[in-house]
């Protein structure tokens, strides 16, 4: 099955980069779920929490405070000016 | 001993103790240089991660948004400068203000009125040595800078700028004059206009086959960029801030090793001359015993 690679990046690092089965993110409409082979789209994420499932692993948390969430051609960046991994 | 060897005594001691303290800047400078570079690596997905994103609205976008568009009869443009709190960093400030001189003789000439925003106490002093109104003023840490700083400047610019030139604070413009970290040897000043927007000004240009998506917007595409303009401005900032430090550090190192290594040749000319003077002093002297001894032998 096809992943999506991922990276969560905030101003001065790249907090966590891996391949993931899915995503969970709040954008400022909803409520998104990223599988692979989503249509690219660039959305505002509004303070909350992202949720990714890794490929291998335990699901993670990362809190991405102001920032957006692009997604293209299975690659998803998540930015923020600050972001860390809760879990 | 004689006056003469004395004051030169004198001098190879004060220019000991200042090679002292030039050394020691020069290494910590190196050290924090490396640092400084990492910082800036680390600053990089961010940097390319917005650029990216905000190119991709402006180019599938056609939306006449508030912070694209030039406006028309723009009045007032603000410039940014980015100098160091500190001197002894070879022309590394001076060079900034001078590129910010000449972009305020050009935006005049233009028949902009130019406000100052400034960053360092460098430049602090010299817009306030020439009783220049500077709109606001951030100073301390310039050499390790702090992404809430960035934001903080990001949010005062942008707020300047949504007001409009029309207003009493606002701008019509923003161009901000920093040290490009070319590398170790040489840090160029440049100027760039962060808006209105010119996107993509050569950080990581799309490759003409590299093409960007079609993307679906949420919320929409007004909404999307007003929320990503912000933060490409902040991005900006910050990366120039970054590269102002890194560049800083190294003006820094340049300038305390070319003066270690002027106080190494001070002390070596010095040295001679006090030895010239020591061996005159003492040849006089014995000149001195002789010519005593001389005139005791003769006396007999």
């Amino acid at each position: 099955m096809a992943e999506l690679s991922v990276s969560v990046v905030s101003a001065d690092r790249e907090v966590w980069s891996g391949a993931a089965k899915q995503i969970v993110a709040r954008t400022t409409e909803g409520e998104i779920g990223i599988l692979p082979g989503h249509e690219p789209i660039l959305g505002i994420l509004s303070a909350g929490e992202v949720r990714i499932t890794p490929v291998s692993g335990a699901p993670m948390v990362a809190r991405a405070e102001d920032g957006f969430l692009s997604v293209e051609n299975d690659t998803v960046t998540i930015v923020a000016g600050q972001a860390e991994l809760v879990s | 001993m004689g006056a003469q060897l004395r004051v030169y005594r004198q001098k190879i001691r004060s220019a000991q103790t200042t090679k002292k303290i030039t050394r020691a800047m020069e290494l910590i400078s190196a050290s924090r240089i490396q640092k400084a570079q990492a910082r800036m690596a680390a600053s990089a997905p961010y940097a390319r991660a917005v650029t990216r994103a905000v190119s991709a609205v402006a180019t599938y976008s056609n939306v006449d948004h508030v912070l694209t568009t030039e406006r028309e009869n723009p009045r007032r443009a603000a410039v940014v400068v980015f100098t160091s709190d500190r001197g002894l960093a070879g022309a590394f400030s001076s060079q900034v203000i001078r590129e910010a001189n000449e972009l305020r003789t050009r935006l005049e000439g233009e028949g902009k009125e130019v406000v100052n925003y400034l960053v360092g106490r460098k430049a602090v002093q010299y817009y306030a040595f020439r009783r220049r109104v500077a709109a606001k003023e951030w100073m301390g840490g310039t050499d390790q800078p702090t992404f809430e700083t960035a934001k903080d400047i990001a949010d005062t610019l942008v707020d300047a700028f949504i007001a409009g030139g029309e207003s009493e604070s606002g701008v019509d413009e923003i161009h901000i004059v920093y040290n490009r970290f070319v590398n170790l040897v040489s840090q160029t000043p440049e100027i760039v206009r962060v808006l209105p927007l010119e996107v993509v000004d050569g950080v990581d240009e799309p490759g003409a086959n590299d093409v960007l998506p079609l993307y679906e917007f949420e919320p929409e595409v007004d909404a999307v960029l007003d929320a990503l303009l912000p933060v490409y401005i902040e991005s900006r900032i910050f990366n120039a801030m970054l590269q102002s430090a890194a560049s800083e550090h190294a003006a820094r190192q340049k300038a305390m090793k070319s003066a270690t290594d002027n106080a190494d040749k001070l002390i070596r000319e010095y040295t001679r001359l006090a030895n010239n003077a020591r061996q005159a002093e003492i040849t006089q002297q014995i000149s001195e015993i002789v010519g005593g001894a001389d005139a005791l032998v003769s006396a007999k």
